[in-house]
């Protein structure tokens, strides 16, 4: 049974081999539902094996597989191990089963592309899902530091899969490069821990961190958890390292649903779930956690209020949704923060498949000022994608409700009322962004021209860009011409539709208390953020554990209930409030908007540069960088000693052949001389000495 | 009986001689003349040693040394021949192209 953990990764590595090798002869039918293949299998085994887990008792759920010894150093040895327990479980199911659908999605999507092109794109997408899933099974440091480069790697290719225009080569890059930073960070994070601990397996230093006192002040444990959250920044696009998530929106829009909503972004919160006992001997570092995370919420949440890229409103919304995911575990939520993880997975995924259709429909259109009153013309997208936003915005009864209600209310109840006050105020501007953008693509009157061009290009050059992929999409649609906007295609719609049923039922795992339910997910991934127990002490462990969690229920539930309830009440309103106002401003009274904007110019310019974080990156790091480089690294170490010191060689012998060469007069006797007086100092040594 | 020194005497003269000859002279004939006398002071020296040690290499070396000396002489003299017909001239110094 543990023999089949190691297909779940190899499956779609196995996809991406073949369509990289033979994709080119490949029609699209085969490399594109081959690599919808691997995926749904690689989901069907996890889904298998997940069930066999379930039927572990709570405390022996842990399956391994160990392929091979990797490293064997003296003392230290290291496995390349498997690992599937609660929490990997999750994010399993989450990868296989929303990767299938996107993969499933693609076909229909990528269809304009020509054979080769199509081949490549499968084969990256297929690499991605083996990094990842090779990321969230590896049972150590070094074997997720695998995956982790991994996804780096793929995300550079696919955001950059249209590589011939330079602003989605430059995005790639800005993905990597940045990611880089976080990686190396993650690194040094990976060194000190085998320095404290001479292991790097997780549960091993888990284990041996349970047994210390937590970190009262802030030491090496806390700095080497500081700089594993470094990394997390880097991939999962928090507070400095967001930066990159944004452009990747010059990817095929599939991919921004993959790395948004499956892969890639989870991978930071993965990374804190599964250190979770490291991380909470670690106080400090939580709280810095936990204040990036409110911070991240908020400022992605303003920047989407005002951006006109319906790609882009999504991506910092999904910035914004990691924030609060870090606010979870950051407060030492981590269930919470893993469930809406899980959530947002399916919402994230339909909302973006849902702009892609869009997109798709009006032949690369971008710009929601363009959009409107699509609601006639794309009935599948119209409604999924409503339903994906009042997930997302939280509205009652939702996968999105639970989880962030779940999330804001350990916020609160572990006494962070500030950081609750900020992620409730997060969550109103998702749910006021999120109405905007429905009601300005799909209701309304159909709009065609930007009401302001010259504001289209102030805004920065990725909107220029859009109009122009816009045009090359709209030549190769020319049959269609410009009638009516055409539906998703069936391969698109049956994503959309599953992942909306998702974004409604997904949430009804972790029905909260105060509901009368239960938190199932709570429950099941309990023992995935608890310190690894002994094997015989187990049963004993989980029956004094459970004891003692039933008590402590016993005691607090009443105040909790009480107070979950308060919360709920208060996120609900918060809810439907950000979504009225935003009816109100954008179906009710347009002028509110136009107005606000006037009124408030110096700030919505701000938001509509997004902070000039961008151009203070460029101002503060990529400019020094690059002088330094052109200056010092490549004008003087390489011009002035590299190849100085290959030219200096070579000068040093040329002079010295000039003094050398007179010796070569060309007069026979002049040599016969000079062999007669060798021979004679030789003779004359021997003799005399 | 002459003594062996005598002859190493006359041998080490005829080998001054040669090699005088062989730097001063401007002739390239003369030159090879030289060498020859060289040569022959070494054939000298041979022969008395192995007289004087009651053997008979030195005798046999003396015959190695003529058979190569013949062999040089002929093809030095074609040498001469080769190089005063392109340069209409005999003096070593003429031949001076060989260098950098």
């Amino acid at each position: 049974m543990t023999s089949l953990i190691p297909l779940i990764p190899l499956l779609p590595f196995a996809g991406f081999v073949v369509n990289s090798t033979m994709g080119k002869r490949l029609p699209k039918s085969i490399s594109g539902g081959l690599a919808s293949l691997v995926m749904v299998v690689s989901f069907l085994i996890s889904a298998y094996l997940v069930w066999q887990l379930a039927q572990l008792a709570p405390e022996q759920r842990l399956m391994t597989s160990t392929l091979y010894r990797w490293i064997a150093s003296g003392e230290f040895t290291l496995d390349v191990t498997f690992l599937i327990d609660p929490l990997s479980a999750v994010m399993l199911l989450v990868i296989t089963g929303i990767g299938s659908l996107i993969h499933i999605y693609s076909t229909a999507y990528m269809h304009d592309e020509i054979d080769s092109e199509f081949a490549r794109y499968f084969s990256y997408l297929n690499l991605f899902a083996a990094f990842m899933l090779v990321l969230v099974l590896g049972s150590s440091f070094p074997v997720l530091f695998v995956g982790w480069e991994g996804v780096g790697l793929c995300s550079y290719l696919l955001i950059g899969f249209w590589f011939k225009r330079k602003s989605a080569a430059d995005a790639g890059k800005k993905a990597f490069v940045v990611n880089r930073i976080g990686d190396y960070a993650f690194l040094l994070g990976m060194f000190a821990l085998f320095a404290m601990f001479g292991t790097l397996e997780v549960r091993g230093v888990a284990a041996q961190v349970a047994a210390m006192p937590p970190e009262a002040g802030f030491g090496l444990l806390s700095l080497a958890t500081l700089l594993l959250f470094i990394g997390a920044t880097g991939k999962s696009a928090q507070i400095p390292l967001y930066v990159w998530l944004p452009d990747a929106m010059e990817g095929p829009t599939p991919v921004s649903a993959l790395i948004h909503a499956a892969t890639m972004v989870t991978a930071g919160v993965y990374m804190i779930g599964r250190n979770a006992v490291l991380f909470s001997h670690t106080p400090h570092t939580l709280t810095i956690v936990a204040i990036i995370g409110a911070a991240t919420a908020l400022m992605a949440g303003t920047i989407g209020l005002v951006q006109n890229d319906i790609k882009r409103v999504l991506a910092y919304s999904t910035v914004s949704q990691l924030g609060l995911m870090f606010l979870a575990m950051g407060v030492g939520a981590f269930g919470a923060g893993i469930f809406h993880l899980y959530t947002h997975a399916f919402f994230k995924a339909c909302l973006f498949l849902g702009s892609g259709a869009v997109i798709h429909a009006l032949h690369g259109e971008q710009d929601i000022r363009n959009m409107g009153g699509l609601k006639k013309y794309l009935p599948v997208t119209y409604w999924t994608f409503v339903i994906g936003s009042l997930a997302l915005a939280g509205v009652p009864l939702l996968a999105g409700f639970f989880s962030k209600d779940e999330l804001l209310f350990e916020t609160f109840a572990g006494g962070h009322q500030i950081l609750w006050g900020i992620g409730a105020l997060a969550s109103l501007l998702t749910a006021v962004y999120m109405g905007r953008l429905v009601f300005l693509t799909f209701h309304g009157e159909r709009r065609h021209d930007a009401p302001a061009a010259a504001d289209a290009h102030g805004h920065g050059a990725h909107d220029a860009h859009g109009s122009a992929s816009a045009k090359a999409a709209a030549d190769k649609h020319g049959d269609h011409g410009h009638g009516a906007p055409h539906d998703a295609p069936p391969a698109m719609a049956i994503a959309l539709v599953v992942l909306a049923l998702g974004s409604v039922f997904a949430g009804y795992i972790g029905v909260p208390a105060g509901l009368g339910g239960h938190n199932e997910l709570g429950a099941w991934l309990a023992p995935s953020f608890a310190a690894p127990v002994e094997a015989g002490a187990v049963a004993e462990a989980g029956a004094a554990r459970a004891e003692a969690a039933a008590e402590a229920a016993e005691e607090h539930e009443a105040g909790e209930i009480a107070l979950e309830r308060t919360l709920m009440g208060v996120s609900s309103a918060i809810a439907v409030g950000g979504l009225l106002v935003a009816w109100f401003i954008w179906i009710q009274r347009r002028e509110i908007a136009d107005q606000m904007a006037r009124s408030f110019a110096p700030i919505h310019k701000l938001l509509l540069n997004k902070y000039y974080v961008d151009e203070l990156y460029d101002a503060t790091v990529v400019t020094p960088i690059q002088a330094v480089s052109r200056e010092g690294l490549w004008r003087g170490v390489d011009i002035g000693v590299i190849d100085g010191a290959v030219n200096g060689v070579a000068s040093i012998v040329d002079a010295g052949s000039m003094v050398l060469r007179r010796l070569q007069t060309g007069s026979v006797r002049a040599y016969a001389g000079s062999l007669f007086i060798g021979v004679v100092l030789m003779l004359g040594y021997y003799l005399w000495r | 009986m002459i003594p062996l020194s005598h002859y190493l005497v006359v041998s080490a003269l005829l080998f001054a001689i040669g090699s005088a000859g062989v730097f001063l002279r401007k002739n390239l004939i003369t030159i090879l003349l030289s060498v020859e006398i060289m040569l022959n002071a070494v054939n000298l020296s041979f022969v008395a040693f192995g007289r004087f040690n009651g053997t008979v290499d030195g005798q046999i070396i003396t015959f190695f040394v003529m058979t190569v000396a013949a062999a040089e002489a002929a093809v030095g003299l074609a040498l001469v021949i080769a190089l005063f017909r392109g340069r209409e001239s005999l003096n070593p110094d003429a031949f001076t192209s060989l260098k950098w």
